[in-house]
Protein backbone atom coordinates (compact mmCIF):
# COMPACT_ATOMS: atom_id res chain seq x y z
CA UNK A 1 0.00 0.00 0.00
CA UNK A 2 1.76 3.19 -1.14
CA UNK A 3 2.02 6.04 1.35
CA UNK A 4 2.43 8.59 -1.43
CA UNK A 5 0.44 8.74 -4.67
CA UNK A 6 1.97 7.24 -7.81
CA UNK A 7 1.43 8.92 -11.19
CA UNK A 8 -1.53 7.85 -13.41
CA UNK A 9 0.75 5.57 -15.47
CA UNK A 10 0.70 3.31 -12.39
CA UNK A 11 4.36 3.75 -11.57
CA UNK A 12 7.06 6.38 -11.93
CA UNK A 13 9.03 4.15 -14.28
CA UNK A 14 6.17 3.38 -16.67
CA UNK A 15 5.82 7.09 -17.47
CA UNK A 16 9.00 6.59 -19.50
CA UNK A 17 8.32 3.60 -21.77
CA UNK A 18 11.74 3.90 -23.47
CA UNK A 19 13.29 2.67 -20.21
CA UNK A 20 11.18 -0.49 -19.94
CA UNK A 21 10.80 -2.36 -16.68
CA UNK A 22 13.04 -5.36 -17.42
CA UNK A 23 16.10 -6.26 -15.35
CA UNK A 24 19.13 -4.10 -16.22
CA UNK A 25 22.40 -5.48 -17.57
CA UNK A 26 25.30 -4.18 -15.45
CA UNK A 27 28.05 -5.25 -17.85
CA UNK A 28 28.36 -1.50 -18.52
CA UNK A 29 30.01 -1.19 -15.10
CA UNK A 30 32.66 -3.88 -15.51
CA UNK A 31 33.57 -4.00 -19.21
CA UNK A 32 36.88 -2.15 -19.91
CA UNK A 33 35.97 -1.61 -23.59
CA UNK A 34 32.67 -0.02 -22.61
CA UNK A 35 34.50 2.22 -20.14
CA UNK A 36 36.85 3.41 -22.91
CA UNK A 37 33.80 4.14 -25.06
CA UNK A 38 32.22 6.14 -22.22
CA UNK A 39 35.33 8.29 -21.93
CA UNK A 40 35.09 9.28 -25.60
CA UNK A 41 31.32 9.50 -25.90
CA UNK A 42 30.49 11.06 -22.54
CA UNK A 43 33.39 12.64 -20.68
CA UNK A 44 34.98 14.25 -23.74
CA UNK A 45 31.62 15.47 -25.07
CA UNK A 46 29.49 16.73 -22.18
CA UNK A 47 29.53 19.71 -19.83
CA UNK A 48 31.38 18.83 -16.62
CA UNK A 49 31.16 20.88 -13.46
CA UNK A 50 34.58 21.60 -11.96
CA UNK A 51 33.63 23.83 -9.03
CA UNK A 52 32.15 27.16 -8.06
CA UNK A 53 33.13 30.75 -8.81
CA UNK A 54 33.97 31.33 -5.12
CA UNK A 55 37.10 29.24 -5.78
CA UNK A 56 38.24 32.08 -8.06
CA UNK A 57 37.51 35.19 -5.97
CA UNK A 58 39.75 37.70 -7.76
CA UNK A 59 41.85 38.46 -10.82
CA UNK A 60 44.63 35.87 -11.03
CA UNK A 61 42.90 33.28 -8.82
CA UNK A 62 43.36 29.86 -10.35
CA UNK A 63 43.01 26.15 -9.66
CA UNK A 64 43.91 23.07 -11.62
CA UNK A 65 41.57 20.16 -12.29
CA UNK A 66 42.92 16.74 -13.11
CA UNK A 67 40.69 14.92 -15.62
CA UNK A 68 42.28 11.52 -16.19
CA UNK A 69 38.96 10.32 -17.61
CA UNK A 70 39.48 12.77 -20.48
CA UNK A 71 43.29 12.40 -20.61
CA UNK A 72 43.97 15.95 -19.53
CA UNK A 73 44.54 18.47 -16.77
CA UNK A 74 42.94 21.91 -16.89
CA UNK A 75 43.75 25.36 -15.52
CA UNK A 76 40.77 27.43 -14.41
CA UNK A 77 41.62 31.09 -13.98
CA UNK A 78 39.93 34.47 -13.53
CA UNK A 79 41.35 37.01 -15.98
CA UNK A 80 41.94 40.77 -15.68
CA UNK A 81 38.53 41.22 -17.30
CA UNK A 82 37.03 39.06 -14.45
CA UNK A 83 36.06 36.33 -16.94
CA UNK A 84 36.63 32.72 -15.83
CA UNK A 85 38.51 30.72 -18.48
CA UNK A 86 39.72 27.15 -18.85
CA UNK A 87 42.91 26.01 -20.57
CA UNK A 88 44.63 22.71 -21.07
CA UNK A 89 47.43 22.66 -18.51
CA UNK A 90 50.17 22.24 -21.10
CA UNK A 91 53.03 24.54 -22.16
CA UNK A 92 52.99 25.19 -25.89
CA UNK A 93 56.76 24.85 -26.14
CA UNK A 94 57.33 21.14 -25.58
CA UNK A 95 54.38 19.84 -23.65
CA UNK A 96 55.43 20.24 -20.05
CA UNK A 97 52.63 20.51 -17.56
CA UNK A 98 52.41 24.24 -16.92
CA UNK A 99 50.92 24.60 -13.42
CA UNK A 100 51.82 22.16 -10.65
CA UNK A 101 53.80 22.10 -7.42
CA UNK A 102 55.87 19.23 -6.08
CA UNK A 103 53.77 16.44 -7.53
CA UNK A 104 52.58 16.79 -11.14
CA UNK A 105 49.43 14.69 -10.54
CA UNK A 106 48.18 16.74 -7.59
CA UNK A 107 45.68 19.54 -8.02
CA UNK A 108 46.85 23.00 -6.93
CA UNK A 109 45.28 26.40 -6.37
CA UNK A 110 46.49 29.92 -5.75
CA UNK A 111 46.76 33.42 -7.12
CA UNK A 112 49.26 34.68 -9.68
CA UNK A 113 49.92 37.45 -12.19
CA UNK A 114 50.95 35.10 -14.96
CA UNK A 115 51.85 31.44 -15.54
CA UNK A 116 55.55 30.60 -15.98
CA UNK A 117 56.62 27.18 -17.18
CA UNK A 118 59.10 25.45 -14.85
CA UNK A 119 60.97 24.00 -17.81
CA UNK A 120 62.10 26.90 -20.05
CA UNK A 121 60.33 29.88 -18.46
CA UNK A 122 57.80 30.52 -21.20
CA UNK A 123 55.18 32.88 -19.77
CA UNK A 124 51.44 33.22 -20.36
CA UNK A 125 49.11 35.94 -19.14
CA UNK A 126 45.85 35.28 -17.29
CA UNK A 127 43.94 35.27 -20.58
CA UNK A 128 46.23 32.55 -21.98
CA UNK A 129 48.34 34.67 -24.34
CA UNK A 130 52.03 33.76 -24.68
CA UNK A 131 53.91 36.84 -23.44
CA UNK A 132 57.52 35.73 -23.07
CA UNK A 133 59.80 33.23 -24.78
CA UNK A 134 63.23 32.59 -23.31
CA UNK A 135 65.90 33.32 -25.98
CA UNK A 136 63.18 34.10 -28.45
CA UNK A 137 65.69 34.87 -31.24
CA UNK A 138 66.85 31.21 -31.23
CA UNK A 139 63.47 30.13 -32.64
CA UNK A 140 62.46 30.01 -36.28
CA UNK A 141 59.66 32.32 -37.42
CA UNK A 142 57.92 32.00 -34.06
CA UNK A 143 54.93 34.32 -33.72
CA UNK A 144 53.89 34.40 -30.06
CA UNK A 145 50.31 35.10 -31.13
CA UNK A 146 50.14 31.55 -32.50
CA UNK A 147 51.19 29.94 -29.24
CA UNK A 148 48.67 30.93 -26.61
CA UNK A 149 47.39 28.31 -24.18
CA UNK A 150 44.96 25.87 -25.74
CA UNK A 151 41.57 26.90 -24.45
CA UNK A 152 38.65 24.75 -23.39
CA UNK A 153 34.97 25.68 -23.50
CA UNK A 154 34.08 27.17 -20.12
CA UNK A 155 30.70 28.57 -19.08
CA UNK A 156 29.12 29.46 -15.76
CA UNK A 157 25.59 28.69 -14.54
CA UNK A 158 24.42 30.09 -11.17
CA UNK A 159 28.04 30.31 -10.04
CA UNK A 160 28.88 26.74 -11.07
CA UNK A 161 31.83 26.54 -13.49
CA UNK A 162 31.45 23.98 -16.28
CA UNK A 163 33.92 22.89 -18.94
CA UNK A 164 33.43 20.95 -22.15
CA UNK A 165 36.29 19.39 -24.11
CA UNK A 166 34.21 19.34 -27.26
CA UNK A 167 34.68 22.69 -29.08
CA UNK A 168 31.46 22.03 -31.03
CA UNK A 169 29.27 21.38 -27.98
CA UNK A 170 25.95 23.21 -27.67
CA UNK A 171 25.98 26.05 -25.08
CA UNK A 172 25.84 25.09 -21.40
CA UNK A 173 22.36 26.57 -20.81
CA UNK A 174 20.96 24.45 -23.59
CA UNK A 175 22.69 21.34 -22.23
CA UNK A 176 21.44 21.87 -18.67
CA UNK A 177 17.96 22.61 -19.97
CA UNK A 178 14.69 22.91 -18.13
CA UNK A 179 15.82 21.21 -14.93
CA UNK A 180 18.53 23.80 -14.30
CA UNK A 181 16.18 26.63 -15.20
CA UNK A 182 13.85 25.50 -12.45
CA UNK A 183 16.65 25.87 -9.89
CA UNK A 184 17.70 29.38 -10.82
CA UNK A 185 17.43 31.92 -8.04
CA UNK A 186 18.38 29.56 -5.19
CA UNK A 187 20.73 31.57 -2.92
CA UNK A 188 23.84 29.54 -3.80
CA UNK A 189 26.02 32.64 -3.43
CA UNK A 190 25.04 32.99 0.25
CA UNK A 191 26.32 29.50 1.09
CA UNK A 192 30.04 29.97 1.26
CA UNK A 193 30.89 27.88 4.34
CA UNK A 194 32.29 24.82 2.58
CA UNK A 195 33.35 21.32 3.63
CA UNK A 196 35.13 19.41 0.84
CA UNK A 197 35.49 15.62 1.03
CA UNK A 198 37.37 13.32 -1.28
CA UNK A 199 37.65 9.54 -1.49
CA UNK A 200 39.05 6.93 -3.80
CA UNK A 201 36.32 4.42 -4.44
CA UNK A 202 36.83 0.91 -5.80
CA UNK A 203 33.83 0.91 -8.08
CA UNK A 204 32.62 2.06 -11.45
CA UNK A 205 31.47 5.69 -11.32
CA UNK A 206 27.87 4.77 -12.12
CA UNK A 207 27.58 2.49 -9.10
CA UNK A 208 28.07 5.36 -6.64
CA UNK A 209 25.53 7.48 -8.48
CA UNK A 210 23.22 4.45 -8.23
CA UNK A 211 23.80 4.35 -4.48
CA UNK A 212 22.96 8.02 -3.99
CA UNK A 213 19.96 8.24 -6.32
CA UNK A 214 17.82 5.70 -4.55
CA UNK A 215 16.84 5.87 -0.89
CA UNK A 216 15.33 2.36 -0.98
CA UNK A 217 18.56 1.33 0.83
CA UNK A 218 18.36 3.98 3.55
CA UNK A 219 16.20 2.24 6.18
CA UNK A 220 18.31 -0.91 5.79
CA UNK A 221 21.98 0.01 5.29
CA UNK A 222 21.79 2.95 7.70
CA UNK A 223 19.41 1.45 10.25
CA UNK A 224 21.89 1.62 13.11
CA UNK A 225 22.16 5.40 12.69
CA UNK A 226 18.69 5.94 14.11
CA UNK A 227 17.56 5.07 17.63
CA UNK A 228 16.16 1.51 17.83
CA UNK A 229 12.39 2.16 17.77
CA UNK A 230 12.77 4.69 14.99
CA UNK A 231 14.91 2.30 12.94
CA UNK A 232 12.30 -0.47 13.29
CA UNK A 233 9.55 1.90 12.22
CA UNK A 234 11.53 3.12 9.19
CA UNK A 235 12.28 -0.45 8.14
CA UNK A 236 8.55 -1.26 8.39
CA UNK A 237 7.61 1.69 6.16
CA UNK A 238 10.38 1.12 3.65
CA UNK A 239 11.07 4.06 1.38
CA UNK A 240 8.90 5.88 -1.12
CA UNK A 241 9.83 9.12 -2.82
CA UNK A 242 7.43 12.03 -3.12
CA UNK A 243 8.25 12.61 -6.75
CA UNK A 244 10.54 11.61 -9.59
CA UNK A 245 11.11 13.42 -12.85
CA UNK A 246 13.35 12.88 -15.85
CA UNK A 247 14.50 15.81 -17.97
CA UNK A 248 16.08 14.17 -21.00
CA UNK A 249 19.60 13.26 -19.87
CA UNK A 250 19.09 14.70 -16.37
CA UNK A 251 16.84 13.53 -13.55
CA UNK A 252 15.60 14.31 -10.06
CA UNK A 253 14.16 12.60 -6.98
CA UNK A 254 12.18 14.41 -4.31
CA UNK A 255 11.95 12.88 -0.87
CA UNK A 256 10.18 13.40 2.44
CA UNK A 257 12.10 13.89 5.62
CA UNK A 258 10.59 14.54 8.98
CA UNK A 259 13.80 14.69 10.98
CA UNK A 260 14.56 18.39 10.93
CA UNK A 261 13.20 19.00 13.48
CA UNK A 262 11.71 15.62 14.43
CA UNK A 263 8.10 15.41 15.62
CA UNK A 264 9.27 13.67 18.79
CA UNK A 265 12.71 14.63 20.16
CA UNK A 266 13.13 11.08 21.50
CA UNK A 267 13.43 9.90 17.89
CA UNK A 268 16.91 11.38 17.66
CA UNK A 269 20.23 11.10 19.44
CA UNK A 270 21.01 13.22 22.53
CA UNK A 271 23.63 15.35 20.72
CA UNK A 272 21.10 16.11 17.97
CA UNK A 273 18.57 17.29 20.54
CA UNK A 274 21.04 19.75 22.06
CA UNK A 275 22.59 21.00 18.82
CA UNK A 276 19.31 20.90 16.86
CA UNK A 277 21.00 19.31 13.88
CA UNK A 278 21.64 15.97 12.21
CA UNK A 279 21.77 14.27 8.83
CA UNK A 280 19.27 16.72 7.35
CA UNK A 281 21.36 19.62 8.61
CA UNK A 282 20.76 22.31 11.22
CA UNK A 283 17.04 22.38 12.01
CA UNK A 284 16.83 26.16 12.13
CA UNK A 285 16.73 27.73 8.69
CA UNK A 286 19.31 30.49 8.16
CA UNK A 287 18.03 34.00 7.77
CA UNK A 288 18.67 34.59 4.06
CA UNK A 289 16.29 35.41 1.24
CA UNK A 290 14.92 32.59 -0.88
CA UNK A 291 14.91 29.65 1.53
CA UNK A 292 11.38 29.74 2.91
CA UNK A 293 9.23 26.91 1.42
CA UNK A 294 7.15 29.35 -0.62
CA UNK A 295 10.26 31.14 -1.95
CA UNK A 296 12.09 28.07 -3.26
CA UNK A 297 12.58 27.86 -7.03
CA UNK A 298 9.88 25.76 -8.75
CA UNK A 299 12.07 22.70 -9.43
CA UNK A 300 12.70 22.19 -5.70
CA UNK A 301 9.97 20.23 -3.90
CA UNK A 302 7.98 20.10 -7.17
CA UNK A 303 4.98 18.45 -5.52
CA UNK A 304 5.02 21.24 -2.86
CA UNK A 305 4.58 18.53 -0.24
CA UNK A 306 4.48 19.55 3.42
CA UNK A 307 6.65 16.58 4.41
CA UNK A 308 9.36 17.50 1.93
CA UNK A 309 12.89 16.90 3.20
CA UNK A 310 15.42 16.74 0.37
CA UNK A 311 15.73 16.84 -3.43
CA UNK A 312 18.55 15.36 -5.46
CA UNK A 313 19.20 16.63 -9.00
CA UNK A 314 21.42 14.48 -11.22
CA UNK A 315 23.13 16.44 -13.96
CA UNK A 316 24.44 13.96 -16.50
CA UNK A 317 27.01 12.61 -16.38
CA UNK A 318 28.58 13.05 -12.95
CA UNK A 319 27.30 16.08 -11.02
CA UNK A 320 24.68 15.98 -8.27
CA UNK A 321 23.03 18.97 -6.59
CA UNK A 322 21.22 18.02 -3.41
CA UNK A 323 19.04 20.44 -1.45
CA UNK A 324 17.90 20.00 2.14
CA UNK A 325 14.70 21.51 3.51
CA UNK A 326 16.40 23.34 6.41
CA UNK A 327 18.34 25.55 3.98
CA UNK A 328 21.67 24.19 2.76
CA UNK A 329 22.90 22.11 -0.14
CA UNK A 330 25.64 19.74 -1.17
CA UNK A 331 27.24 18.57 -4.38
CA UNK A 332 28.67 15.23 -5.46
CA UNK A 333 31.12 14.60 -8.28
CA UNK A 334 32.19 11.19 -9.52
CA UNK A 335 35.46 11.30 -11.51
CA UNK A 336 36.28 7.97 -13.17
CA UNK A 337 39.90 6.82 -13.12
CA UNK A 338 39.35 3.24 -14.40
CA UNK A 339 36.43 0.95 -15.17
CA UNK A 340 36.39 -0.15 -11.52
CA UNK A 341 37.66 3.02 -9.79
CA UNK A 342 36.73 6.62 -9.36
CA UNK A 343 37.39 9.66 -7.20
CA UNK A 344 34.35 10.74 -5.25
CA UNK A 345 34.08 14.38 -4.18
CA UNK A 346 31.46 15.91 -1.94
CA UNK A 347 31.04 19.54 -0.97
CA UNK A 348 28.69 20.72 1.77
CA UNK A 349 27.61 24.36 1.50
CA UNK A 350 26.16 26.29 4.44
CA UNK A 351 25.36 29.92 5.13
CA UNK A 352 28.37 31.06 7.24
CA UNK A 353 27.52 30.56 10.94
CA UNK A 354 27.01 33.70 13.00
CA UNK A 355 27.98 32.14 16.33
CA UNK A 356 29.23 29.02 18.13
CA UNK A 357 25.75 27.49 18.30
CA UNK A 358 25.29 27.63 14.52
CA UNK A 359 28.87 26.51 13.95
CA UNK A 360 28.44 23.37 16.09
CA UNK A 361 25.11 22.58 14.43
CA UNK A 362 26.95 22.59 11.07
CA UNK A 363 29.77 20.54 12.59
CA UNK A 364 27.27 17.83 13.56
CA UNK A 365 25.74 17.84 10.06
CA UNK A 366 29.22 17.48 8.51
CA UNK A 367 30.29 14.69 10.88
CA UNK A 368 26.99 12.87 10.29
CA UNK A 369 27.43 13.19 6.54
CA UNK A 370 30.76 11.37 6.73
CA UNK A 371 29.36 8.55 8.91
CA UNK A 372 26.74 7.82 6.25
CA UNK A 373 29.06 8.27 3.29
CA UNK A 374 31.56 5.77 4.72
CA UNK A 375 28.87 3.11 4.85
CA UNK A 376 27.74 3.93 1.33
CA UNK A 377 31.30 3.93 -0.04
CA UNK A 378 32.24 0.60 1.47
CA UNK A 379 29.19 -1.15 0.08
CA UNK A 380 30.23 -0.15 -3.44
CA UNK A 381 33.46 -2.08 -3.51
CA UNK A 382 31.53 -5.18 -2.46
CA UNK A 383 29.06 -4.58 -5.29
CA UNK A 384 31.78 -3.98 -7.89
CA UNK A 385 33.63 -7.22 -7.13
CA UNK A 386 30.47 -9.32 -7.30
CA UNK A 387 29.10 -7.70 -10.47
CA UNK A 388 32.57 -8.32 -11.87
CA UNK A 389 32.19 -12.05 -11.21
CA UNK A 390 29.57 -12.11 -14.01
CA UNK A 391 27.86 -14.85 -12.01
CA UNK A 392 24.80 -12.63 -12.41
CA UNK A 393 24.56 -9.96 -15.13
CA UNK A 394 20.98 -8.71 -15.02
CA UNK A 395 19.44 -7.04 -12.00
CA UNK A 396 15.79 -6.17 -11.33
CA UNK A 397 15.38 -2.50 -10.48
CA UNK A 398 12.26 -1.38 -8.65
CA UNK A 399 10.17 1.73 -9.17
CA UNK A 400 12.16 3.56 -6.46
CA UNK A 401 15.28 2.90 -8.57
CA UNK A 402 14.03 4.78 -11.63
CA UNK A 403 17.00 7.16 -11.65
CA UNK A 404 19.45 4.22 -11.81
CA UNK A 405 17.61 2.71 -14.75
CA UNK A 406 17.67 6.11 -16.41
CA UNK A 407 21.39 6.69 -15.76
CA UNK A 408 22.51 3.37 -17.25
CA UNK A 409 20.14 3.86 -20.17
CA UNK A 410 21.35 7.42 -20.86
CA UNK A 411 25.04 6.48 -20.64
CA UNK A 412 24.47 3.54 -23.00
CA UNK A 413 22.62 5.81 -25.45
CA UNK A 414 25.54 8.26 -25.50
CA UNK A 415 27.94 5.42 -26.25
CA UNK A 416 25.67 3.99 -28.94
CA UNK A 417 25.13 7.34 -30.71
CA UNK A 418 28.82 8.18 -30.53
CA UNK A 419 29.66 4.83 -32.10
CA UNK A 420 27.12 5.42 -34.88
CA UNK A 421 28.66 8.83 -35.62
CA UNK A 422 32.24 7.58 -35.64
CA UNK A 423 31.27 4.54 -37.75
CA UNK A 424 29.67 6.86 -40.32
CA UNK A 425 32.73 9.11 -40.27
CA UNK A 426 35.01 6.13 -40.82
CA UNK A 427 33.20 5.04 -44.01
CA UNK B 1 44.43 27.55 32.86
CA UNK B 2 43.82 26.83 29.20
CA UNK B 3 40.05 26.69 29.77
CA UNK B 4 37.63 29.19 31.35
CA UNK B 5 37.45 28.36 35.09
CA UNK B 6 33.84 27.16 34.97
CA UNK B 7 34.96 24.43 32.54
CA UNK B 8 37.83 23.14 34.69
CA UNK B 9 36.25 19.67 34.68
CA UNK B 10 37.42 19.38 31.06
CA UNK B 11 41.10 19.95 31.91
CA UNK B 12 41.90 16.19 31.92
CA UNK B 13 40.64 15.97 28.33
CA UNK B 14 42.81 18.63 26.70
CA UNK B 15 44.24 16.06 24.30
CA UNK B 16 40.93 16.59 22.49
CA UNK B 17 41.84 20.25 21.88
CA UNK B 18 42.24 19.60 18.17
CA UNK B 19 41.61 22.21 15.48
CA UNK B 20 40.98 20.00 12.44
CA UNK B 21 38.59 17.19 11.61
CA UNK B 22 41.49 14.99 10.48
CA UNK B 23 43.08 15.22 13.95
CA UNK B 24 39.78 14.64 15.74
CA UNK B 25 38.91 11.66 13.55
CA UNK B 26 42.38 10.15 14.01
CA UNK B 27 42.12 10.49 17.80
CA UNK B 28 38.69 8.88 17.75
CA UNK B 29 40.07 5.87 15.86
CA UNK B 30 43.02 5.67 18.26
CA UNK B 31 40.84 5.85 21.42
CA UNK B 32 39.15 3.10 23.39
CA UNK B 33 35.42 3.23 24.04
CA UNK B 34 36.16 3.74 27.75
CA UNK B 35 38.26 6.82 26.97
CA UNK B 36 35.63 8.32 24.69
CA UNK B 37 32.81 7.50 27.13
CA UNK B 38 34.70 9.24 29.97
CA UNK B 39 35.24 12.36 27.86
CA UNK B 40 31.62 12.33 26.65
CA UNK B 41 30.25 11.91 30.19
CA UNK B 42 32.04 15.07 31.32
CA UNK B 43 31.67 17.14 28.13
CA UNK B 44 28.07 16.45 27.12
CA UNK B 45 26.44 18.00 30.21
CA UNK B 46 28.60 21.12 29.62
CA UNK B 47 27.64 21.53 25.95
CA UNK B 48 24.88 24.12 26.47
CA UNK B 49 27.04 26.15 28.87
CA UNK B 50 30.01 25.96 26.49
CA UNK B 51 27.91 27.33 23.64
CA UNK B 52 26.61 30.13 25.85
CA UNK B 53 30.18 30.98 26.90
CA UNK B 54 31.58 31.01 23.35
CA UNK B 55 28.64 33.01 22.06
CA UNK B 56 29.78 35.95 24.20
CA UNK B 57 32.50 36.48 21.57
CA UNK B 58 32.51 36.84 17.79
CA UNK B 59 33.13 33.40 16.27
CA UNK B 60 35.94 34.78 14.14
CA UNK B 61 37.74 36.28 17.13
CA UNK B 62 37.50 33.86 20.05
CA UNK B 63 39.91 34.30 22.97
CA UNK B 64 42.29 31.34 23.39
CA UNK B 65 40.35 29.68 26.21
CA UNK B 66 37.08 29.88 24.27
CA UNK B 67 38.78 28.49 21.19
CA UNK B 68 40.04 25.52 23.21
CA UNK B 69 36.52 25.04 24.54
CA UNK B 70 35.14 25.08 20.98
CA UNK B 71 37.69 22.49 19.88
CA UNK B 72 36.64 20.26 22.79
CA UNK B 73 32.99 20.63 21.80
CA UNK B 74 33.86 19.76 18.19
CA UNK B 75 35.59 16.67 19.55
CA UNK B 76 32.45 15.90 21.57
CA UNK B 77 30.52 15.93 18.30
CA UNK B 78 33.18 13.61 16.84
CA UNK B 79 32.84 11.02 19.65
CA UNK B 80 29.05 11.29 19.82
CA UNK B 81 28.53 8.66 17.13
CA UNK B 82 30.78 6.03 18.77
CA UNK B 83 29.30 6.73 22.22
CA UNK B 84 25.62 7.26 21.40
CA UNK B 85 25.22 4.83 18.53
CA UNK B 86 28.02 2.59 17.33
CA UNK B 87 29.56 1.39 20.63
CA UNK B 88 32.80 1.26 18.63
CA UNK B 89 35.19 3.88 17.22
CA UNK B 90 34.79 2.94 13.58
CA UNK B 91 31.66 3.36 11.53
CA UNK B 92 30.17 -0.17 11.25
CA UNK B 93 30.28 -1.71 7.80
CA UNK B 94 32.75 0.90 6.60
CA UNK B 95 35.57 -1.63 6.10
CA UNK B 96 38.50 -0.21 4.18
CA UNK B 97 36.59 2.86 2.99
CA UNK B 98 38.23 6.21 3.73
CA UNK B 99 36.92 9.68 3.14
CA UNK B 100 39.18 12.66 3.68
CA UNK B 101 38.02 16.15 4.57
CA UNK B 102 40.22 18.37 2.40
CA UNK B 103 38.76 21.80 2.99
CA UNK B 104 36.97 22.86 6.18
CA UNK B 105 36.38 25.97 8.22
CA UNK B 106 38.91 25.86 11.09
CA UNK B 107 38.31 27.68 14.34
Amino acid sequence: MPHFAKPPAGSWTEQYPELGTAPVDYTDSIDPAHYEAEREAIFKKTWLNVGRVELLPKTGSYFTKELPVADTSLILVRGKDKVVRAFHNVCRHRGNKLVWNDYPQEEVKGTCRQFTCKYHAWRYDLEGKLTFVQQENEFFDLDKADYGLKDVRCEVWEGFIFVNLDPDAAPLKEYLGEMAEGLEGYPFHEMTEVYTYKAEIGSNWKLFIDAFTEFYHAPVLHQKQAVKEEADKLMGYGFEALHYQLFGRHSMISSWGGMAPPKDPNMVKPIERVLRSGLFGPWDRPDVQGLAPEDLPPAINPSRHRSWGTDSFEFFPNFTLLFWAPGWYLTYHYWPTAVNKHIFEANLYFVPPKNARERLAQELAAVTFKEYALQDANTLEATQTMVNSRAVTDFPLCDQELLLRHLHHTAAEYVKKHKERTDVAAH
Amino acid sequence: MSLPTEFAALEPYLEWDLATEAERYARRLASSMAEMQAFYDVAFPLLEDAIAYCDKFPLSDLPDDARTLMHLMQSLVMVSFPVEVWKQARVPDSGAAQIGLLVEPVI
